[in-house]
């Protein structure tokens, strides 16, 4: 008896003590990986500032000459256009499944949404190659009057607002469907009709998590590399409008990373993407989190 | 009996999906009294209020049939405006769900949606709604602020406000002071003794001594049916059917 009195005591400390490790382990995992990725870009400064890394253009990995900010506008454009394009649609599609359609949309949604979100990003890729880039270069780009292969910004940006639709259009159903119903009833007695419901009450009240969502879609799709580098063309140039090939860090660093690495520096030039990479999805994690506080306040 | 109905429900029934709810409803509501549809949980009271402005529309495979006539126009017609009809009734809900603004324009919005802009038109009538249902006092320094950091009583006694801001003929209550402490409890129903003056109340509750309190007229449900329905002294003190005697005993709830 007093053995296994001892033992169980035993297992209950181990599987404490296993826990606090975990959990500490997880906590710090973003620490270890920006120190990192710190530790292996930082001989770039050597030469660069971080200034001239940042905001010039100037690529010339042969002399030294690390420029990011073309692939840096390369990202910022897919990424922008992304979410000009699934914003709008997730949120009047979120609306529609929970104020107006009938419960089969929200029970058939769920699975749509699961199987977008869970295909791999390869997949959406070949389908940008083979869909959306000649649609692009026959049907889009001639209308605007302008001249592309169809390997563009805006082809990323298609490709990329359908990967993140799923993600973002996931966080907003739950939004809208956890806002009470006798807030609907109430500005409904009023005398407010359902659109003005919509837009005084519900999406008021959901305005935090709105822009949450958003905030993980832009997070996501700042960091997709694959689909991406498949069908924006990976031209080292700034873009100057959407039918522009463009070279967003994710595609520098997946194209380059193990062929380039015979040039002094270039790998910690990648390395230093991948950091850039690394701190704008944390500002944009903790600005949107400063929103959301800012905004909750209903 | 009745000298003015205001409503006048006329075989209601109503399913949702293949359930039963509410079972050939019959009942006339007197304008300016207040009315109690008084019955145990479950009972459906809450439904048949919800029936009265169409927010039954929001709920999916819910059936109705009958008719619901208000001032000589059948409400449940599919051809009435409903934002017309609602604007007649201002709700009450058993918890107060200030609407996602401030205080000034929790009361402004009905105004507000049906065209009322005048800045000064809209302050005076903000403050007189107010003052009405005795917030003005506790708010008026801060009206800029978020409703939901009102208390529950003052969240409550704004909603009546806001209901009451549009013009309402008829106040619909579901349980208003479920969620309140004693004192908010009083002034509400203190507050509609005044305003059955002008306005023909219905208030669903299932507190026997607040229906004895303040009732004028009373309707007694029972498992989706109305089992008795008159004037609160008569009901009260000679009830006519058993069922009702046995609630009025205690017997069941």
């Amino acid at each position: 008896m007093i053995v296994l009195f001892y033992n169980r005591k035993t297992k209950n400390r181990i599987s404490t003590a296993w826990m606090l490790i975990a959990i500490t382990f997880v906590i710090i995992l973003p620490f270890i990986l920006g120190a990192g990725l710190y530790y292996k870009s930082s001989m770039l400064f050597e030469q660069n500032s971080l200034g001239d890394l940042l905001f010039s253009k100037v690529w010339k990995p042969s002399i030294g000459k690390f420029g990011f900010l073309t692939f840096i506008m390369g990202s910022v454009w897919v990424t922008f256009i992304a979410m000009l394009i699934s914003a709008p649609i997730c949120i009047f599609a979120a609306l529609s499944i929970t104020q107006y359609s009938r419960k089969f949309y929200l029970r058939i949604i769920h699975p749509v949404i699961d199987i977008l979100a869970g295909l791999p990003s390869v997949v959406y890729g070949v389908w940008g190659i083979i869909v959306v880039v000649p649609f692009i270069s026959n049907v889009i780009a001639p209308i605007f009057g302008a001249q592309t292969m169809g390997y563009s910004i805006l082809a990323g940006a298609i490709v990329l607002s359908v990967m993140i639709i799923p993600f973002i259009l996931n966080i907003l159903i739950e939004i809208f469907r956890t806002i009470p119903i006798e807030l609907t009833e109430a500005s409904l007695s009023l005398g407010a009709t359902k659109w003005e419901t919509i837009k005084y009450v519900l999406v008021k009240k959901a305005v935090p998590g709105i822009i949450a969502s958003i905030g993980f879609g832009l997070a996501r799709a700042f960091g997709e590399t694959m689909a991406v580098l498949m069908v924006v063309g990976n031209m080292i140039q700034i873009p100057k409008n959407v039918f522009d090939a463009g070279y967003p860090l994710p595609a520098l660093i997946a194209n380059n990373y193990g062929e380039m690495l015979s040039i002094p520096k270039y790998d910690s030039a990648l390395m230093f993407a991948a950091l850039i990479l690394f701190v704008v999805v944390m500002v944009f994690n903790a600005l949107m989190r400063m929103l959301i506080v800012r905004y909750d306040k209903y | 009996m009745i000298e003015n109905t205001k409503i006048k429900v006329d075989k209601l029934n109503l399913y949702i999906g293949k359930q039963h709810i509410l079972k050939d409803i019959n009942i006339e509501i007197p304008e300016n009294k207040l009315t109690v549809i008084l019955g145990p949980s479950g009972c459906g009271k809450t439904t048949l209020l919800k029936c009265m402005n169409r927010l039954t529309d929001l709920y999916h495979d819910v059936k109705i049939d009958g008719s619901i006539i208000i001032d000589n126009e059948d409400i449940l017609h599919t051809k009435t405006d409903v934002t017309e009809i609602r604007k007649k009734m201002g709700l009450l809900s058993q918890r107060p769900f200030p609407l996602p603004m401030n205080i000034y324009n929790n009361v402004a919005y009905g105004l507000k949606i049906s065209g009322r802009r005048n800045k000064k038109a809209l302050d005076a009538r903000v403050e007189n709604y107010l003052k009405q249902v005795n917030l003005w006092d506790e708010v008026h320094d801060r009206l800029r602020e978020p409703a939901s950091k009102l208390s529950i009583g003052q969240q409550q006694r704004l909603c009546l406000a806001r209901g009451l801001a549009v013009d309402p003929e008829i106040i619909l209550a579901d349980e208003p002071t479920s969620a309140l402490d004693p004192i908010s409890s009083e002034t509400i129903e203190r507050k509609f003794e005044e305003l059955k003056q002008q306005y023909t109340i219905v208030m669903v509750t299932h507190i026997l001594r607040q229906a004895r309190r303040i009732a004028d007229y009373v309707v007694f449900m029972y498992m989706g049916e109305v089992i008795e329905q008159g004037p609160a002294k008569e009901f009260f003190e000679n009830p006519k059917m058993d069922r009702t005697k046995a609630y009025l005993q205690g017997a069941f709830n």
